[in-house]
């Protein structure tokens, strides 16, 4: 068969449905809609036999720490009775350090159940680590495939670690230069082998995070006696997102402020091989979490189970200098070591904080284990050694690719709030595509309120106007 | 000549996988210029030279065959000195909490 790009995207319908199992299909009820709880029902596990599967690979039960020395910063520069509690949840406690666990659990126990010999995963983040830490236990071959190399052969350190932990784990990691390819030489690998898609955006996946979730409510009731008032998730291609608010609702946190975290990279271009190597975070930022929430199903699966603007209430942008201070007082004042990438929603909840009352409660929902390569320091001095200045400075003066400005004191810090209402039209707008939006169904209308948390009739008069501008448009 | 490496060494291979100019439509122009390649480690099936030609079997059990770039690929990534900017906020937050 052909392996040129063309082809095997060609043949991408098709491999999927071997490699997941799931005919996404049948899910389709409109032009547009399809039924996204069907989708999650899919899974077919109650909660508790979620719990069961990841309690049983030591995964989730993670501590709730109150970092009362963060706490005790922010009240340093907090108006008089302001200044919340800041709690962590340590998910560096997982067996490979993140998360990410919770999401490969469930797809490697999926992969094991059905028969599949192996699984595959594209990604050079933490998540390739947890397939094959999981993998390693089911007894399952595993590919990761990585973004990994610029065109000189250069590699941030904190992918050389990840790449030393999958082998560690047992797992075949393919390298690949830059470029989204990545995606085409996963879909030939499953080809090739047969193996499960372990794709970050199944339902397993943002089914495995709901456990978070609901953790979070459970040990914030039970060390405050009340539900958080908001939950800071670091914020990249949505599941994290997802599931986390997902299980929040679950346990009937309601009122709790969901507010998702991403590192500004804007300005630079995520597949340009110059580009690559002058940011300092591969995950967890605004070149994944501004095109995912606007376009979910431009993944690498048909429908998206991650769809974070079903759920976020803010949506803010740090620098990373404000996420290398947050990694560096975590180290200094509360003596834990984690990230840095994991380390985006703490740099917003250190600002969040000073806002809200002394008794309020705010939640960092993750951690992430930090070793060499994957560590501030070894990414400041790549970044420096690839033409990045590094200085202290204020958060204005942070440039993608240019500037890393730290600030050096806590006032310093700052979040960028991105308008909801700006991207909820743009995900409309993507949604459409070309597509006449008097073709739409009920259904469709339903489907894209559910969406976007808007009313059905403020969907309808939004699509009028698109409908009205593009007829406007034809004429002219 | 170049040391023969005998079967079952641990190597890595490297693949042009789809040339400059066979690449996905409408990445940047610095990106559809050059090849995109990949590395991959595994144990030589049989001998062969470095800077050659030669086929491994992989971790997942695949066969893949390469130009071999480098014997016993390892770890050598560290954590480096610190950086003097990331340690004085650390100083004054320390402070401001004492």
């Amino acid at each position: 068969m052909s392996t040129g790009y063309e082809q095997v995207l060609g043949r991408r319908d098709e491999i999927m449905r071997r490699s997941l199992g799931i005919d996404y299909e049948r899910f389709r009820v409109g032009v547009l809609a399809w039924d996204y709880e069907a989708l999650m029902r899919s899974v077919g596990r109650t909660a508790d036999d979620v719990e069961r599967i990841q309690r049983e690979r030591g995964v989730g039960r993670t501590p709730m720490r109150e970092a009362t020395n963060l706490t005790a910063l922010v009240r340093s520069v907090a108006p008089a009775g302001h200044g919340a509690r800041i709690f962590v949840k340590d998910e560096a406690a997982n067996p490979s350090g993140s998360f990410k666990d919770r999401r490969a659990s469930l797809s490697v126990h999926e992969a094991a159940e059905r028969g599949y010999r192996g699984v595959i995963a594209a990604t050079s983040g933490n998540y390739g680590a947890a397939v094959a830490s999981q993998a390693a236990r089911a007894g399952l071959a595993c590919i990761v495939v990585q973004e990994a190399r610029d065109s000189r052969g250069a590699i941030q350190p904190e992918i050389v670690e990840k790449a030393r932990a999958c082998e560690e784990y047992g797992a075949e990691v393919v390298q690949c230069s830059v470029g989204p390819e990545l995606f085409y030489l996963a879909l030939l690998l499953l080809e090739e082998t047969g193996y499960f898609n372990a794709s970050l955006y199944t339902p397993f996946s943002v089914a495995g995070i709901e456990t978070l979730g609901r953790e979070i409510v459970n040990d914030v009731r039970r060390l405050t006696n009340r539900d958080p008032d908001v939950v800071v998730v670091t914020h990249a291609g949505g599941g994290n997102v997802t599931g986390t608010a997902r299980g929040l609702r679950a346990a009937g946190a309601e009122a709790t402020e969901i507010v998702g975290v991403s590192v500004d990279l804007r300005g630079l271009h995520m597949a340009s091989d110059r580009d690559f190597n002058r940011k300092s975070f591969t995950t967890g930022h605004s070149g994944f979490s501004l095109p995912f929430t606007t376009r979910p199903d431009r993944s690498d699966v048909p429908f998206n189970a991650a769809r974070s603007l079903r759920h976020l209430d803010r949506m803010l942008l740090v620098t990373q200098g404000e996420v290398f201070f947050a990694t560096e007082v975590l180290a200094r004042i509360e003596g834990i070591q984690r990230g840095p990438a994991g380390n985006t929603s703490l740099a917003a909840a250190l600002v969040l904080a000073r806002d809200l009352p002394v008794d309020a409660t705010i939640v960092v929902q993750e951690t992430e284990y930090t070793g060499a390569g994957k560590h501030a320091w070894a990414q400041l001095q790549f970044a420096a050694a690839n033409g990045v200045e590094v200085r202290n400075g204020r958060r204005e003066e942070n440039r993608p690719g240019e500037v890393i400005a730290i600030p050096l004191d806590v006032d310093g810090l700052g979040v960028d709030e991105l308008d909801l209402g700006a991207v909820r039209e743009s995900y409309l707008a993507h949604a459409l595509g070309g597509l006449d939006a008097s073709r739409l169904d009920e259904i469709d209308v339903g489907f894209l309120a559910d969406e976007t948390r808007l009313t059905v009739d403020d969907v309808r008069s939004r699509l009028e106007r698109t409908r009205l501008a593009g007829a406007g448009s034809s004429q002219a | 000549m170049a040391e023969i490496l005998e079967a079952g060494r641990w190597v890595r291979v490297h693949r042009v996988e789809l040339a400059a100019g066979k690449r996905a439509p409408g990445i940047p122009p610095d990106t559809a210029g050059v090849p995109f390649e990949t590395w991959i480690n595994g144990y030589l099936i049989e001998p062969a030279q470095l800077g050659k030609d030669g086929v491994v079997r992989t971790a997942s059990g695949r066969l893949v065959e390469g130009h071999i770039v480098e014997v016993d690929p390892g770890y050598t990534h560290s954590f480096g000195p610190p950086p003097q900017s990331l340690r004085e906020a650390g100083r004054r937050a320390s402070e401001r909490v004492r």
